[in-house]
């Protein structure tokens, strides 16, 4: 067997795809880490970020789903019926058996001749559905699919995550390049089985290895991702204008990110953990959908998520000239992370279902 | 609760999918397949764009079965553009902000649960309107 090269990695589709439509979206409540960091530690020592985005008591990831792929549609302009995938990446669907992709799908018009599904790999099930979708466009056998990547995170109470578990996330529609905001040059996927966060089938909060989730996790799969994708195209960090990567707090983006070459501005659009939380599967596409409300054409964006258990998929996307012509169609992510209203402690313990009501 | 009896409401409480009176064109929500004004059949399927105006509201404090998680919430009369006037809750908004009159938008959220192991119910409600393309 001759030598891997990673030219053999490298996914690009024979047919030209890319994005057609994005749209994002962020539930209106913000818990402050301060007001963990209060009931639990008593305000001593240090928040990863600032604050986090809590979705209302009516809300989970169908309805969110919905929402950012109704912005989605709103800026593709396209009959729903010509859509043949919707899939949604989440590690908190609302149902356990019963998939939330057929009520979103329903929700916007799509069905009944389209395929629906969930998919799930920790924080990574959006953009491994992107990288479906791409495939399901880029053969023909559909001229449009959706991939979403919506959370609504679940940290223990007193846990280190119960600072950043956080909701929100975006949906991508995937179509041809000719119709497209932004193109996608190609991507890449990098796992391996490291068991850094877990979730068994009846547990209702993850568990975590600790010190484990740093190096043999996150930046190991990131960078690989990244590298053998940059690699692989004959890239380099500077030929990129943005970058955005995983972002399970402040500060694991900002040092991938620097590892890998990147400055502070190619990731400040992108980097949202420290104003809404970690959106887990939401995370690295609401990244990309606060980058593009603001890129312009010609601009060209590195994507890499993570997913815990653990892999990292990576994109190369390139905007067009059509991007201008949509990215006020519809609620831009920064309007969502505006709009917020904060609450306390025993506020979010009622909204995330932590009071069990007899 | 009955699941066939949410299942056959779907449509309309997904996507505000209504009638239209194919001769004097008034909408209709709910469907009702007779026109309101002038008895014409009317059966034409009409997706509302989901703006409105509150009309009236209320706040209740004591919730009956399946809503007990939500009290206390506001339930309005909600006056779409195209003239039918629906009962929704209302969501995203504190009462201090609301005012007869004010534009809303429809959102599609979780109206009840069937306890911790039945189904889930989705459907319209409306909010103070937020949406970019509203304002544009
Ligand atoms: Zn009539």
């Amino acid at each position: 067997m001759s030598e891997y090269k990673p030219q053999d990695g490298l996914m690009k589709p024979d047919r030209a795809v890319g994005i057609v439509g994005y749209g994002a979206y962020v539930p209106r409540y913000r818990l402050p880490a301060s007001e963990v960091s209060k009931m639990w530690t008593n305000g001593t020592g240090g928040t990863p970020i600032v604050e986090k985005a809590v979705n209302g008591l009516d809300e989970d990831v169908i309805t969110m789903s919905i929402e950012a792929a109704r912005n989605a549609m709103l800026r593709a302009q396209i009959n729903p019926q010509e859509i043949r995938a919707v899939w949604v990446g989440s590690e908190s669907h609302p149902y356990a058996v019963k998939p939330s992709s057929t009520i979103v799908a329903e929700a916007i018009g799509a069905v009944p001749n389209t395929m629906a599904g969930d998919w799930e790999f920790a924080c990574k099930a959006g953009t491994e559905a992107m990288q479906a979708a791409i495939g399901f466009v880029g053969s023909g056998m559909a001229r449009y699919a959706f991939s979403i990547g919506m959370d609504t995170a679940q940290g223990r109470p007193g846990d280190a995550l119960e600072y950043t578990a956080a909701a929100g996330g975006a949906a991508v529609l995937l179509g041809p390049g000719a119709e497209s905001v932004a193109i996608i040059n190609g991507s890449y996927s990098f796992v391996t089985d490291t068991p850094d966060f877990w979730r068994r089938a009846h547990a209702e909060y993850p568990s975590h290895g600790d010190r484990f989730t740093g190096e043999p996790a996150y930046f190991k799969h990131v960078s690989g991702a990244a590298e053998m994708l940059m690699e692989s195209i004959g890239t380099k960090s500077g030929d990129y204008d943005w970058a955005v990567f995983h972002q399970p707090n402040a500060k694991f983006p900002e040092r991938v990110a620097a590892q890998l070459g990147f400055s502070k501005e190619q990731i400040k659009p992108g980097l949202l953990s420290p104003r809404i939380g970690n959106t887990y599967s939401g995370s690295t596409m609401i990244g990309l959908t606060a980058i593009l409300d603001i890129a312009k054409p010609g601009d060209r964006i590195l994507m890499v998520s993570y997913g815990s258990g653990a892999g990292s998929d990576a994109f190369d996307i390139e905007v067009t000239d059509k991007l201008p012509e949509v990215q006020n169609l519809a609620t831009t992510t920064e309007a969502y992370i505006s709009r917020r209203t904060e609450i306390n402690y025993a506020t979010y313990t009622r909204y995330r279902d932590k009071l069990k009501l007899s | 609760m009955e699941v066939s009896r949410h299942w056959r409401l779907q449509e309309q409480r997904y996507k505000l999918v209504g009638e239209t009176c194919d001769s004097c064109g008034v909408k209709l929500f709910p469907p009702r397949d007779v026109c309101l004004e002038c008895k014409a059949p009317a059966y034409a399927l009409y997706t509302f764009t989901g703006l409105g105006e509150l009309y009236s509201f209320t706040t209740i404090y004591d919730a009956p079965a399946g809503f007990e998680h939500s009290a206390p919430y506001t339930v309005a009369l909600v006056k779409l553009e195209e003239g039918p006037i629906v009962t929704a809750q209302l969501t995203d908004m504190d009462e201090s902000e609301l005012s007869i009159g004010m534009p809303l938008e429809m959102v599609t959220r979780k109206l009840r649960t069937d306890g911790d192991e039945g189904m889930i119910v989705y459907g319209y409600k409306f909010r103070p309107i937020f949406s970019q393309q509203v304002a544009n």
